[in-house]
């Protein structure tokens, strides 16, 4: 390996906490932050709730796949609320104008990438566990009730979401928060061909080979399976796990790409729009 | 046997756009020493600096700093240099201590609580390290930004504009604090700086860049006896307004 190659992935747990403890800070200093963690997921989870709550009332079929609807709004919040915690915390350098000084540290791009999965957890964790929690009080539906199902779920959604968020962040680095609004309105591209609230044979027949490539239509046909069949498909998960090993690979290698850009476009210098 | 430059910068070129911000420069700076980096805006000082710091890519030409090539090696010797930039804040949010801490901890300090004392001690900022960087003044964001360039110890100092929007007692005092720095660590720093009483203060050397390219390369001493003026200032007029050539034309 040459010295330039081990440098450059040299990994370093000081500095990934040194990263992580700066997310840290700043969630521990601003309440509207912690705030905006959780209350969205609690609207939403409400109001899915609610709906479910209708449809169990008033439609056979929904009766027997009791928590199929929540089920699939707290899964699909760990894939958006994923990609949106590891890009909000990316974005954090840019509106701070913090970028420069870390692009000029000894940090390197996989310790600030690992870095950013671990915060994209975090903040998932402060909004997703007390709605989860107040799911089961509110309408009986216990997330934790899929067992280990629940832990291969997480895994897949969470990768998915950390792959895209790589994506994002190189996009914005490489052309200024001109490009934000992607963080924002990725995810919304996966919702209706992941088929989250609906099954994959609902789509024409033509769509549905695009939505078997997205890692996270293995899931929700994974929970709705569990949910209506009390069937766990372990072959799904395997398949979503090489789909998401794949997509990994590529936003890494498409946010290196794009940094080496950044770096000769002179974008790591004009952080603004 | 002589002692290899701390940056070394051959035939650099930047182009955006087909238009050269750099164009085909070439300068070694000697270890320890204090050079400054004239120019108008435009002149390619910023642009020369990011290209040292390894943050932009040159279109063609070399970098070496440290004995390491930029930005291809930049990871063998970040940890030795630090810079500061007006271009660059830290996060507002977090107090002047966490701030410290987290840099100390990027760049690798052993002692981090330390050496934040050290430097609030130097700095002046003792009473302020548990205050939000964002709700501080101009002149002590400065020294924020100081003792965050510091914090490392670098070998190697590159600052852009240091001490612009400071009023000039708080400039003066900055300026004293980097002097100081550099004699006694034996640092090496490039300024980058409109700033003549600055230049003039601080740097052994100056480097007077102009549409991309170095207009002249000397001691200010030197600088001053060739053009005839009494100050860098009007030297630095001279060479903006391109006097000199007119002089030149004229003798």
């Amino acid at each position: 390996m040459s010295t330039r190659t081990e440098n450059a992935i040299a990994f370093s747990p000081r500095r990934v906490a040194a990263m992580i403890l700066r997310y840290w800070y700043l969630l521990r200093s601003s309440w509207p932050r912690l705030l905006d963690l959780i209350y969205w997921p609690l609207v939403q989870m409400i109001t899915w709730g609610f709906i479910q709550v209708y449809v169990m009332q008033n439609a056979g079929f929904f009766a027997r796949a009791g928590g199929t609807l929540i089920g699939a709004l707290l899964l699909w919040d760990i894939l958006f609320r994923g990609q949106l915690g590891f890009s909000i915390a990316f974005l954090e350098e840019m509106w701070s104008r913090n970028i420069g000084n870390l692009m000029m540290s000894p940090l390197r791009p996989f310790e600030f990438i690992a870095a950013l999965m671990v915060m994209s957890v975090v903040r998932l964790a402060v909004g997703a566990v007390p709605v989860s929690l107040l799911a089961i009080a509110f309408f009986g539906f216990n997330l934790y009730g899929l067992g280990l199902a629940l832990v291969a779920f997480f895994f897949t959604l969470i990768v998915t979401s950390w792959a895209v968020g790589i994506f994002v962040s190189g996009l914005v680095l490489r052309n200024g928060l001109g490009a934000e609004n992607f963080a924002w309105s990725i995810m919304f591209v996966f919702m209706p061909l992941a088929c989250v609230y609906y099954p994959v044979a609902t789509l024409p027949a033509w769509l549905q080979p695009a939505a078997w490539i997205l890692p996270p239509t293995y899931v929700f046909e994974g929970m709705r399976a569990l949910l209506i069949d009390h069937t766990f498909r372990a072959d799904l998960m395997l398949e979503a796990l090489g789909l998401n090993l794949v997509l990994f690979a590529v936003g890494v290698f498409g946010f290196l790409a794009l940094l080496k850009s950044a770096r000769r476009h002179g974008s790591l210098m004009q952080t603004g729009e | 046997m002589p002692t290899a430059p701390a940056i070394k910068v051959e035939r650099l070129v930047k182009i955006y756009r087909q238009m050269p911000a750099v164009d085909g420069i070439s300068f070694a700076i000697a270890p320890g020493s204090i050079t400054g980096l004239l120019g108008g805006n435009g002149a390619g000082k910023t642009t020369t600096i990011a290209m040292i710091m390894g943050l932009l890519m040159p279109t063609s030409g070399t970098v070496t700093v440290l004995g390491a090539e930029m930005p291809r090696q930049r990871y063998r010797v970040l940890q030795r240099m630090n810079f500061e930039s007006p271009y660059v804040d830290m996060p507002m949010r977090l107090t002047i201590r966490q701030n410290l801490t987290v840099f100390g901890m990027l760049y690798g300090v052993p002692d981090v609580r330390g050496r934040i004392a050290e430097l609030a001690e130097t700095l002046d900022l003792t009473d302020l390290l548990d205050r939000p960087t964002g709700k501080l003044s101009a002149g002590q964001k400065t020294r924020v930004a100081l003792a965050k360039s510091l914090i490392n110890s670098p070998e190697l100092l590159l600052l852009d504009e240091p001490t612009a929007s400071l009023d000039p007692d708080t400039a003066d005092w900055v300026r004293a604090r980097l002097e100081r720095y550099c004699r006694e660590r034996g640092a090496t720093m490039l300024l980058a700086s409109h700033n003549m009483t600055e230049v003039e203060r601080l740097c052994a050397r100056v480097i007077i860049m102009k549409r991309g390219r170095i207009e002249d390369d000397d001691t200010p001493g030197a600088l001053l006896a060739r053009y005839s003026r009494r100050t860098l200032e009007e030297v630095f007029l001279d060479v903006a307004r391109g006097r000199d050539e007119a002089r030149e034309a004229a003798q």
